[in-house]
């Protein structure tokens, strides 16, 4: 781990002494210069110098910005954009709780509680000896573990009100994040750190990625085919990405490989934030070296000499096991120059660490956050594959899709092509969590209906499902029988799942609010469109809705979808629209048209509340008791 | 056409400036043919205080800024078949609902009023108080578009709307013809 990020009182300042302390102008110079004072490094700067004073000070914009040769603005724009960025300082231990509406389910609000009673904080909070700050944030990818926390780099899953108290009393009494996990944490390697903070929860394993691998198979057997042959491969496996958008692989490396510019690059989307998504997680973990061979491939056969692999920030406890893994196979000869001997194979990998952002998962938003900008989606075309990182082809696929692709190579095209049903060929991961009784990964072939994962997974009792994430469907028991396939229910892999006791409003809700808070503001309509459904959804929720509230929530929602630029906008309306249409019940049951024409959602009494308290008196009109 | 028998309007100033009405009256001597076909029950314009019997058109300019234009406004929804919002103020708030952009403060409310009536630079106020008798409506904590008060049923544009835009609308509403708006009639630049 980034013993830098561990703070341990960073140098013994103080949070309320940074604010005062002059800028050590040459400290930030140096933690520029380690990034060669690259501009397009400005994550790795701010994550730096964020870890040096726990927060980003105005005055080390400055700085920052003289160095990188941008202006200050443009500095603030960064770090103003990531939520795992702060201008105000924090605490040295920042406790980040999983807010998902699993955790919710899970006893979130117990373990919230137990954490503010111990450290004597409020979420949202730092502690006035600058010690601790208690946040929440958006799913972390430990669904199947919940409720979970990261506390700085470490993970805490499967937390109970007894556990968040024990591990809150241990940080007061001064041991360290790393002492939570294990005692002698120092000593372990870095796959038996992680699996000691997270379990994989590998509950059936498929023919393809976690079952039995040989090792390098897929990269001997490419180095010895021309790129031609080996996107030829790729695309008769019939290999869709498996991010969620499903294009097809081949197809996208084809295009790259036919720009005839001087540098090409290979991205590796490993920032899954769709909620109830951590496949890859469980692929980082136990199958790394499969996704860099995957990513060596690419490179083969797009031709590119340089390669960013994405993790997401909320994921930074898997980045020594990875730095590890890269290390290694630089060693052994698979990644730098001349990889297996091959003269002109020539490709590396650096590894950017996101920070707090979903939108980064977006393919644009993931490059602009690569390049050192705020996650902000690009305008298409041109495509990333003509005009990607800094302007250059690119390939960016998802973990499991390199993965994927490796095995192909390995095994061939025909083998996988067997797999699955026509269009969706090959096999998925599932990460299934919420109610039922073994949630974890699922390797299934393409195909099997939603009935059969509910069985497997023990969630037959199931009311709802929820497949893909806020941004897929939610289906009722009457579309079970339908297939996780690309054409009928796609799936960037996340299957959560609500019994009868769930409120279908109330998880509506809670997407809603998520996306509220993951939309990067570029577009107004998604901006400012998912806050008022929000408010809509809320209506209902309260019983205050009308019937042509649903018409409103349809009209608005078409609006977002068609005037947003990016996926995100596009997706957001999902969790109303899927709900409208598979659970209308719900909505019907809720609205009533108004009395008289009058307004419900018009409280005059809390409307008139502020003034009555400054004029010192009662209302003539709505105040029935006056004349008492 | 004469054989019609005559609808009944009403109209009321909420928070707006008595613009919208001034408008009404750009209506000139087309306010003959109007009056063949209207009796003009609670408005303004008759002084009439209160409704004397259910009105098929009610008409209101402004938004709600105090608790007297919510009541002024249940009533009209309760005793008008159709409820026109007229003018921007009714429609979206306007002028009046600058002060709901107080919105980084504890007290909105009472900064606005503070602001007004003794901090103000321009403000010549003797006696520094905020007016407080008791026959003053209480203010609403914003001021709020009808829309949101009450369900309105059409919406006139403009600040304020032409005497043309008025007239037909309401011609074509009391003869069955109204299809909506003449692009050209509520253009404004």
């Amino acid at each position: 781990m980034n013993n830098g990020r561990n703070g341990t009182g960073a140098n013994g300042l103080t949070a309320s002494s940074c604010n005062v302390a002059p800028v050590p102008q040459a400290e930030i110079a140096a933690i520029c210069d380690r990034f060669g004072n690259d501009k397009h490094r400005m994550l790795d700067i701010l994550y730096d110098v964020q870890d040096r004073y726990r927060s980003i000070a105005p005055a080390t914009m400055d700085a920052i910005a003289s160095q990188t040769d941008l202006t200050r603005i443009e500095v603030e724009g960064v770090a103003s954009f990531y939520s795992f960025f702060s201008l105000t300082p924090k605490g040295r231990v920042t406790i980040r709780l999983c807010d998902d509406i699993v955790d919710r389910f899970c006893g979130l609000k117990d373990v919230v509680a137990a954490f503010e009673e111990v450290l004597g904080i409020k979420v949202g909070d730092t502690s006035a000896d600058g010690a601790f700050s208690l946040e929440t944030t958006p799913c972390i990818g430990m669904c199947d573990q919940a409720p979970a926390a990261m506390v700085n780099n470490v993970m805490l899953t499967s937390l109970t009100p007894e556990t968040a108290r024990a591990a809150a009393e241990a940080l007061m009494a001064g041991q360290s994040p790393e002492s939570l996990v294990s005692d002698r944490f120092n000593e372990l390697s870095p796959h038996e750190r992680a699996v000691r903070m997270v379990e994989n929860n590998v509950r059936h394993a498929g023919a393809v990625l976690l079952g039995p691998v040989p090792e390098e198979a897929g990269l001997n057997n490419a180095v010895g085919m021309r790129p031609s042959q080996i996107i030829n491969a790729v695309e008769e496996s019939g290999l869709r990405g498996c991010g969620g958008a499903g294009f097809t692989t081949g197809r996208k490396w084809r295009f790259a490989a036919s720009e005839k510019l001087d540098r090409h690059f290979v991205i590796c989307n490993a920032d899954e934030g769709e909620p109830g998504t951590f496949k890859d997680r469980v692929l980082l973990t136990e199958r790394p070296h499969l996704l860099i061979e995957g990513m060596t491939i690419a490179a083969r056969a797009v031709g590119a000499r340089e390669g960013i692999l994405y993790l997401r920030g909320e994921y930074v406890y898997l980045r020594e096991l990875l730095e590890t893994v890269l290390e290694e196979r630089r060693r052994r000869g698979l990644l730098g120059k001349e990889i297996l001997g091959v003269k002109g194979f020539e490709f590396d990998i650096r590894l950017q660490l996101g920070a707090g952002a979903y939108i980064c998962g977006e393919e644009g938003a993931l490059i602009s956050s690569c390049e050192g900008l705020p996650g902000e989606p690009k305008t298409r075309p041109p495509f990333p594959v003509s005009r990607g990182y800094l302007g250059y082809p690119t390939v960016v696929n998802n973990v499991e899709t390199f993965c994927h692709a490796a095995r192909i190579l390995g095994q061939g095209a025909k083998w996988f092509h067997a797999m699955g049903t026509e269009g969706s060929h090959g096999t998925k991961l599932f990460s299934v969590c919420g109610d039922c009784l073994n949630p974890g990964i699922y390797e299934l072939p393409y195909g099997h209906t939603v009935w059969e994962l509910l069985e497997m997974v023990g969630g037959a009792d199931a009311a709802a499902v929820q497949v893909g994430g806020p941004s897929g469907t939610m289906i009722g028991r009457d579309s079970f029988h339908r297939k996780l396939t690309f054409d009928d229910l796609a799936t960037g892999g996340a299957i959560i799942i609500f019994n009868g006791q769930r409120n279908i409003l109330e998880i509506v809700e809670y997407y809603m609010s998520f996306f509220v808070h993951e939309s990067c503001g570029y577009c107004t309509p998604c901006r400012v469109g998912n806050v008022f459904l929000q408010k809509a959804i809320q209506k209902f929720q309260k019983g205050l809705a009308n019937p042509e509230d649903i018409d409103y929530l349809k009209d608005l929602s078409g609006t977002i979808i068609e005037t947003s630029r990016c996926g995100l906008g596009m997706t957001s309306p999902n969790p109303i629209l899927s709900t409208l249409k598979n659970f209308p019940l719900v909505y019907a049951a809720v609205s009533k048209p108004s009395k008289d024409g009058i307004r419900d959602t018009f409280d005059i009494q809390s409307a008139i509340d502020g003034a009555r308290k400054i004029a010192k008196r009662r209302s003539y009109i709505f105040d029935k008791d006056f004349t008492q | 056409m004469s054989e019609l028998p005559k609808a009944r309007i009403a109209t009321a100033s909420l928070a707006g400036c008595f613009g919208c009405h001034m408008a009404i009256l750009d209506i000139d001597e087309r306010l003959i043919e109007l009056m063949k076909l209207v009796d003009v029950d609670r408005s303004p314009l008759t002084d009439k205080k209160r409704f004397t019997e259910r009105c098929d058109i009610g008409i209101i300019e402004g938004g709600c800024c105090n608790e007297e234009n919510v009541h002024v406004l249940h009533d009209f929804r309760r005793n008008c078949d159709i409820l026109i919002a007229l003018g921007q103020c009714a429609i979206m708030g306007g002028l009046p609902a600058m002060r709901n952009a107080i919105m980084h403060s504890d007290a909105p409310l009472r900064e606005c009023l503070d602001e007004a009536y003794i901090t103000g630079k321009y403000i010549r106020n003797t006696t520094h108080n905020v007016p407080n008798d008791p026959a003053l409506p209480l203010l609403l904590d914003e001021v709020y578009p009808c829309s949101q008060v009450v369900e309105i049923d059409y919406q006139i544009p403009g600040c304020a709307p032409t005497g043309d835009v008025i007239f037909d609308t309401l011609f074509k509403l009391l003869t069955g013809k109204f299809r909506g708006f003449e692009r050209e009639m509520i253009r404004f630049d």
